[in-house]
Formats: structure tokens, sequence, C-alpha cells
């Protein structure tokens, strides 16, 4: 095969700097190229993909640092397909989100949101250890640019408390890995971060509990949960819209996928000694989310305490330290991405027709004047709040299925989460779209260009829950090798009872609707 | 008669060996000659350009003495990769300082042939005390490198600042001579030797010495007096004041030149003579290291002044670099060399930057000086850009390799908990950092706000003229052009050394097996 993972990669970055050598009209056309044939190579690599094979495909392995024991070692494999592909959608989407608009300053706007998609397609496609933790850093910076220079009102206090709260977590994890690596190389071995080289060198227990909760602080940040957001409204409050969008839609995604990717396989004593911490943490994300979701009346803090509340549903998955519970939280993270990035366009568009307030309030009575775009945001909505038959309902329906097997009670609590989701989903739609119109409200339907960006994303959320079984089937087989180490920690601990519950949850797998 | 004469000859001399430093002592005399020369335009352009290609031909020397490792003058000096690789550095530092001081007010006001004379005696002082493998020429080197300097500082004579700030290194450098000279005594006394292989046998042959008073005492008064001209924390309370005062291209190379050849000879002094001794010297250090990263970010936090800002920041980044002399092996000492390589780049670009804003505004080194530059002087933006991502330690710049392999280092040397106070540290470092950055791009610049200046300013901007025009393009007041390609090329130096490192780490590999140690 010649599809280069770094043609990917660099694509967006370098489509940006041309852009900024290039007359300030045409930046945006140059990087939605850029992001264009990123997003084909995406898609390529998504119907290219063997969903037979368990390990890494059209792997790059160079040695970049040789000195430091740093390998420039690129892959694809289940856990992170499916989010290379959420990420070059979303960032297409919102690269033309922005050329349809006045952008100030356009070539400098477009390099960092070029430069941003390159820097979170490394996190996600990176195979070494302190490659991921350059490029997970690496994501911050054109943030810090996007949301300094083209956002709203207190935008440069907002981007540093953003930026400093999420690097504190970063750094942490620098330590942490550069520990990973050190340490898992005793004796003669060479120094080497590859995840492959680390999972065979596995790592004293004592040092692995300090090494998880770093990496496990840096993830929660960025997620953000619930002692940890503090970051979260004032930067979603003045965030540029296209920033948001793939912020939201997939930065925290990355989170929880390092987690999958990192802490899982290359820490199972650990993960499995403060799984009940992570539980419990996601647990009070969901219930906190939810309850400032559903009283917040901005609407963009709205979606933000919502993606609190998913994000806590995905730790949730992810520590139930099963199978059924990584499925589901992987499905759920590109089911969520999918889904909040079209929520934050449309809840662009009605602050728009509500003279430029945020606040659902202000907003109201769109519904009748304007059926397409209210159709629009009711089928995100209900995809947002798991409505059996959307992709999130079975992201939901794993995920619970996973904890439940585990932890009966944070299962049943978790539960009550998934009904204020249609609490507070419900609400914002209905005072949104119905409702008595607002004072200041233009009930005009949506143009052509808005539904440009929004009607494909609705109907890849259409396409994807006829047909959910698309992204399972290919994350399946690397999801199962990523928890095995957990799991067999906990047989070899818990030997008597496990394996009669293992036999209980194995036949359910199959037994998942297909809706 | 002659038979005499015979008897006491001179050491055997391989003037080879020392040419870079015999370059540039005779480029210092030669500079010093043409100051005298009556035509101004001969001073102002030969003057400092004979500096650069004095400066040039010692890193073309040091280029070609590359792979030997001698004892050179009877064992006073060393020859080998480690002193090569700092004079590279000195000389870099030095050419920068030339550019930056090209047309700046210090060498007119304290004469060019001086002035450049001074700054190349000090860095014969470096070279000579990097090289240093001897009580004696370590304190030889390191008045000579020192004197210039205090003059150095006070080279804006008109300026109270810059005479306040000569005098206050002066009075504190001297204190650090003196306590430094006092802990030789003591080493001597103990291990009755001023060479450092002696010294080192002395203390590999009888195990007691290590726990003796008088060895303890030497070792704690030698430390001291490094870390004064280290600017190591609580011993770095001048380094703001003097940094602020003096004239901006000094500080430049006092930042980063001063530094490094202070570091140069704590490895020599530690990991060659003392390291026997480690069990004395690493825990206090380690402590000191964590100090000082602490009290450098928190100290650098609230200033306006770029320079003071700068100041604190050298002060933290010594901490860093110090972590990387705690863990005394081979690794420890490549990581401190590697850092500060990357060190002397990124605050050369900052530091020209400073430079160039100095003369096109008249805010002076305030940071609202930087106001609104993304926009009006990208050339000067992203340079300052970049090396402020590098101080901060954000990945894709030298900054980020440098710590990464400090980290690394101290997590090998048993040190996690050191590891752990430097990205503290780091985190500490965003806030001020990032102020600056934040200056740059999200924030108009003054003329743009309508002439008001934002922040506070030591001079109401938009009303004088000439100098102090509203807009700095409206008058045309534009840094010279040898400013802004000091500030691009350490700046592109800064990207590129983070993402092709290779070539450096080559480097410090050789450094490494200079001074053998595991």
């Amino acid at each position: 095969m010649t599809l280069h993972l770094s043609i990917m990669l660099w694509l967006p970055l370098a489509f940006g700097v041309i852009g900024l050598f290039a007359p300030p009209r045409l930046a945006g056309r140059i990087a939605l190229a850029g992001t264009g044939l990123a997003l084909a190579y995406a898609i390529t690599y998504v119907v290219d993909y063997d969903s037979g094979a368990a390990g890494l495909q059209y792997v790059t392995d160079e040695t970049w640092i040789g000195e430091l024991g740093i390998s420039y070692k690129l892959g694809i494999d289940g856990l992170n397909l499916l989010l290379v592909a959420l990420t070059a959608i979303l960032w297409f989407a919102c690269t033309l989100w922005a050329n349809l608009r006045e952008v100030e300053r356009s070539r400098l706007f477009y390099f960092h949101m070029a430069f941003a998609e390159t820097a979170v397609l490394g996190a996600l496609l990176a195979q070494d250890l302190a490659l991921f933790t350059v490029f997970f850093d690496l994501m911050l910076v054109p943030f810090f640019f996007l949301t300094g220079m083209w956002g709203g009102a207190r935008r440069v206090q907002a981007t540093m408390k953003l930026v400093i709260y999420t690097l504190v977590g970063s750094l942490l994890m620098l330590t942490a890995a550069v520990a990973t690596g050190v340490l898992a190389a005793e004796g003669d071995l060479p120094l080497s971060f590859a995840f492959s080289d680390l999972a065979q060198r596995p790592l004293g227990e004592s040092s692995q509990q300090w090494i998880f909760l770093f990496f496990a602080a840096a993830f929660l940040v960025k997620m953000p949960a619930f002692p940890l957001h503090g970051w979260m409204p004032d930067g979603y409050r003045t965030m540029p819209l296209p920033a948001l969008a793939v912020f939201s839609g997939v930065l925290s995604k990355v989170a929880a996928y390092g987690f999958l990717r990192v802490c899982l396989p290359l820490f199972p004593d650990a993960s499995e000694q403060f799984q009940m911490l992570l539980l419990l943490i996601a647990l009070a994300s969901i219930l906190y989310g939810s309850a400032m979701a559903f009283t917040t009346t901005e609407a963009r803090l709205i979606l933000g305490y919502s993606s609190v509340a998913q994000l806590g549903f995905i730790t949730l998955g992810i520590f139930a330290l099963n199978e059924q519970g990584a499925q589901g939280a992987l499905l759920q993270a590109f089911n969520h991405g999918l889904v909040v990035a079209p929520a934050f366009f449309i809840v662009a568009l009605l602050a728009a027709r509500a003279g430029g307030s945020q606040d659902i309030r202000d907003m109201g009575g769109l519904g009748m004047r304007a059926p397409a775009l209210a159709s629009l945001f009711l089928i995100v909505a209900f995809a947002t709040l798991a409505m059996p038959g959307s992709a999130n309902f079975v992201g939901e329906f794993y995920i619970l299925l996973g904890v439940f097997t585990e932890k009966i009670v944070i299962a049943i609590v978790a539960s009550a989460g998934v009904v204020m989701a249609a609490f507070y989903t419900l609400r914002l739609f209905i005072t949104a779209m119905h409702n008595r119109t607002g004072a200041r409200v233009e009930t005009r339907e949506m143009t052509f260009r808005e539904g440009l960006v929004l009607v494909p994303l609705v109907l890849l959320i259409i396409a994807i829950a006829l047909y959910p079984q698309f992204g399972l089937k290919r994350s399946e087989k690397t999801v199962s090798a990523v928890t095995a180490p957990v799991t067999e920690q906990q047989n070899a601990a818990e030997q008597p009872e496990r394996v009669d519950a293992l036999g209980v949850a194995a036949p359910e797998i199959e037994a998942v609707p297909a809706p | 008669m002659i038979a005499a004469a015979e008897k006491i000859a001179g050491p055997e001399i391989d003037w080879a060996g020392l040419s870079p430093l015999i370059a540039v002592f005779a480029g210092a005399l030669v500079v010093l000659m043409l100051g005298l020369v009556v035509s101004r335009t001969a001073r102002e352009t030969f003057v400092p350009g004979l500096s650069i290609v004095t400066l040039l031909v010692a890193i073309g020397l040091s280029i070609s003495q590359w792979g030997k490792r001698q004892d050179l003058v009877a064992g006073a000096l060393r020859l080998d990769e480690l002193t090569l690789v700092l004079t590279i550095l000195f000389c870099i530092a030095g050419i920068a300082t030339v550019l930056l001081s090209w047309r700046h007010l210090a060498p007119r006001e304290a004469a060019h042939g001086e002035y450049h004379a001074l700054l190349l005696t000090s860095i014969a002082g470096m070279i000579v005390l990097v090289a240093a493998q001897n009580l004696v020429s370590v304190f030889l080197g390191l008045e000579l490198l020192s004197i210039p300097l205090y003059v150095l500082c006070a080279t804006e004579m008109r300026r109270a600042s810059s005479l306040e700030s000569g005098l206050k290194y002066l009075v504190v450098g001297s204190l650090g001579s003196a306590t430094l000279l006092y802990g030789m005594a003591f080493l001597y006394g103990a291990t009755g030797a001023t060479d450092f292989a002696q010294i080192a046998s002395a203390l590999g042959g009888d195990g007691d010495l290590v726990s003796d008073p008088l060895l303890l005492t030497g070792i704690a008064l030698t430390l001291v007096g490094l870390a004064f001209k280290a600017s190591v924390a609580p011993f770095h309370q001048w380094t703001p004041d003097v940094y602020e005062g003096a004239p901006t291209p000094i500080t430049a190379f006092m930042a980063v030149a001063t530094k490094a050849a202070a570091f140069g000879i704590m490895l020599r002094l530690l990991d060659v003579a003392l390291i026997d001794a480690a069990i004395d010297w690493a825990p206090p250090l380690a402590v000191l290291a964590a100090i000082t990263i602490i009290v450098g970010n928190v100290g650098a936090l609230g200033q306006s002044s770029l320079k003071r800002l700068l100041a604190y920041s050298s002060v933290a980044q010594a901490g860093y670099m110090l972590a990387g002399v705690v863990v005394a092996n081979r690794l420890g000492l490549q990581a401190t060399v590697f850092y500060i390589a990357v060190y002397l780049v990124m605050n050369l670009a900052a530091f020209a930057v400073i430079v160039a804003r100095e003369r096109e505004t008249p805010l002076g080194d305030d940071i609202a000086s930087l106001n609104g530059i993304g926009a009006t002087r990208p050339l000067l933006a992203w340079p300052m850009t970049i090396s402020m991502l590098a101080l901060a330690g954000f990945p894709a710049t030298a900054g980020f390799v440098g710590k990464f392999y400090l980290i690394e280092a101290s997590v090998d040397g048993d040190y996690t908990w050191l590891a752990v106070f430097i990205v503290v540290g780091s985190m500490i470092s965003l806030a001020y950092y990032l102020k600056v950055i934040a200056a740059m791009w999200m924030t108009p610049s003054a003329s743009e706000a309508g002439g008001a200046v934002a922040a506070p300013a030591p001079l109401p901007g938009g009303e004088t003229p000439a100098l102090a025009g509203g807009s700095d393009e409206a008058t045309g007041l534009r840094a010279q052009g040898e400013v802004v390609a000091v500030a691009v090329v350490f700046g592109a130096l800064t990207l590129i050394l983070g993402i092709v490192p290779s070539p450096l780490f080559d480097v410090m590999r050789d450094v490494g097996a200079a001074l053998g140690l595991l």
C-alpha cells in the first residue's frame, strides 16, 4: 500500500502555510483544499481498512530523535480509524463554514485552523508515546491563537485560562510519558517510546500508579470532566464558532482516546486499581453536566455542559474495563463529535436570528417559519439525547451494558443521566424553536449556504444511525486487544467470580439489537 | 645562563589547541587599536566588522580542533569537546551581540574600540573559564570574564540606570568571586591540590575525605560563588536589576553567554574534580535547583518590563539546567549542554526583538512595546512567538526537546521529583510567556488604539514628534536590518532544532564522551 499516513497528516498544515503567503481572499479556499484532500484520504482509509486484522495498518516507522528513543511512528487501527475520519469530516465542515463567511486576518485564521488539524491528526495517529505527547501539547497552540485573536468578549483572559488549565495536565503527562519510557527501559533494553515496545515492558505497580494519575489528570482536564472543567464555560463562551465546533467535537475525544491508547494497555494494574475513582468522576460529570445543562440559559453552555455529561458516559464506558464498555465508548466518541458540531452550527444560526444573543430566552418561535432548520435541529437533538434508533443509543447501550456487568449500582445511577439528557436537549429545542417568538427574533429560513454545511452532517448522523455496525465492526478486533491486559489482570485477581460473570456477559455481545 | 634558561623553560604549549583563545585575544587588541582611528565611519564599521571576523575565525579554529582531547599549558587548561562547543556558543552569542549593538547608543558613548575590545576580552575569559582544569585558572577565567562585563553594563554613561547596573554587578560579582576564592582555598586545604585530576584522585583515594568538614565548607563556598554567576536562587537578586539597567545587547550577552560559562565550569568542576564527592553536593544542589525554578518563575509573573521578565525567566531556566548538573552522569551532562545551546538560541531571538522594539517605539522594553506587532511587524512577531513558546517548552521547538532531555536525565538519575519541579515551573511560566504572546497578537497596537497607550508607559505615546511618533509606521522608524536578521535567524533556528535536533545530539554525544562519565 502506498497510502502514506504522513501525507494525510501534513497536508492541512502544508496548505495552511501556503495560504499564509497567498492573497488574503484566497487563504480560505487553499485551506479548504487542504482539509478536503485530508478528508479524501481519511475516507480512503475507512473504506480500505481491513477490519479482520487487529494490529496496526499503514504503519510508518522512522527514527526521529534516536538519542531520546523517540520514533516517528504512525499507524491506524480500530481505535483511531473512526476518530481520524471524524477529525477530517469536522475540520472540512468547519473550514467550509468559515469560508462562507468573512473572516478577519483570514490568512492567519486558516493557518491556525490547518495547524490544529495536523496536530489533532498527529495525536490520533501517533504510535509512539513521546510523539503522542508532542502532538497532544501542540494541539493547544493553534487554539490559543484562535480563541485569543478571533474570540468574543474577554477572549484573552479566556484563552489564557484555557491554555494554562489544560497545559497543566499536559505537562504532568510529559513527565509521566518520559518516566514510562525511562523506567520501562531497564537493564540493557534500548530506550523506546513506541507503544508496541512499551506494552511488552510492564512497569512496577508503584510507578504505574503515579504515572497513571498524571496521565488521567491530563486527559480529564482536556475532556473536561467534572472537578476539572473550570476553563470550559469561559472558553466555550468566547471561542470563535468554527474553532469551538472542532474543539468540542474532536479535542475532547482525543482525551478519551488517550485513555484507551495509553492507560489501559500500558498501566493495567493501575487502571484496575483506580477504576472506581474514574467511574465516580465519570458519574459526577454525568450528573453535574446534566444538571448544569438543564439550568443554564446560554445555548453554547448548554451544549458545553451536555458535552461534559457525554464525556462522562464515554469515560464510564472506558473504565468498565471490558470490551463492551470500550466499544460503546469509542462509538459514542464518534457519535458525539458528529452530533455536537452541527448542534453548535445550529446554535450559531439561531443566535444570528435572535439579534446575536446566545441566550435561549431571547430565541423561540422559529419552528413554524423555518421548518427545514427545525427538522435538522430535531434530528440532531434526538441523536444527542440518544433516542432509540440513533447510533448514540447503541453507544450508550453498550456503555451501560459494560458497566452493568462490572458495577451495577453505578450503571443504574448513570442511567438517570440518559433520562436527564432528554430533559435538557428537549428544553433547548423547545425554547429555541417553539414557544413565543422572542422580541428581537427574525424568523427566516435557513439559506442555501447555511445548509451546505449542516445538511451533509445531518445526513451522516442518519446514515450512522441506520448502520452502526459500520464503526463497531472496524473497532472490534483492536478494542478486544486493548482491553485484554486489564481483563487478564482482573481474571488473575478474582479468578472464581470473574469466570462466571464473563460467561454471562459474552453471549450478550451478540444480543445487542441492531436498529 | 643558557643552561638556566633551559632548566626553567616554560611548559610545552600546543599553539594549535590554544588557537581559538589566541584569536580572540588578538582580535581584542587589534580592535582596541582600530578604535583610535580618526575616521568615524571606519570606527563604526571596521571595528564591529573586525570583531565579527575575529569571532568567526575563532569558531573556525574551534571546529578544526574538534576531536582533540588534551591538556594545554601544563594542565592549566583542557582542550576537549566541552571546551570547544562552549567556545563556539560564546562566539555565536558574541556575533549576535555585536550585530545588536551595531548602531546602538552604548558603543558610541563608550567608544567603539573599547566596547568591542571589552566584549572580546570577556569572551576570552569565558573560554579560559570553561577550559580550566585547575582552580587557579578557574579564578583567572572568571575574573577575565567578569571585569569587562562590569564595565560593559555601564557603557550607556548618560543613563543613571546603566551606571547603577554596572555598579551593582561589580559589587555583587566581587562578592561572588571572593566567596569562590575562599571556597577554593578550602578545597585546596582539604585535598592538597589545585589540579582537577589530582583533586579527583585525592577524593577517590581517601574515602573519609568525603565527609571532611574542610572539604564540605570548600564545596559549599565554591558552589555559592558559582551560583552568583549563574544566578541561581537565592543568589539571584542582582539579576533583574542588572539585566534591566544594562544596554540591551549586553543584557542579551550576559543572559546567554555568562550563564553558559558558569554552567560549563560547574559541569567540569563537579563532574570531574568532585565527582566522588557527589553525595556532598548533589542533594543540596537539587534543592537549590527546585528553589531556583520556583523563585524564577514566580518572580517573572508580575513583570511588565521585558528585560526583567527575561531576567527572572533566565533564573528559572538556570534551575532547569541545574537539574541536569545534579544528575552527575553522562546523560545529565549532555542534557545540560544541550539545554545551554538551545537556551542561547531561544533567548537571542527574544532579545533581538526587544532591541528592535526599543528603537521603534518610545516605550523602551515595556511589554506594551510589543502590542499589536503580530499585524504590523510579522518579522519580529514570529521569532518572538516562537521564542516564548520554546522557553515555555512547547513541542516542535528546541525548548521542548531540551526540556524533554532534562526530564529524561532527571528520571534516569533517580531525581523524578526534580523532573516534576521542572514541569511545575513550566506551568507557572506559561502565565508570563503567554502574556507576551497575547500582547503581540491579541492586543491592538498603540497606533491602532488611536495613539493611546494601553499599558503604563514611561513616555506619553502619540504626542512627541520624531522618536515618539504615534505610529511607528508613519514616521518610518524601523529597526535596522541586522537586528531583524538576528531575530529571524535565531527564531528559525529555534524551530529547526525543535524539529531536526539530531545534529545537535551528535555534538552532545562527543561532549558526553569527553568528560569520561558513565
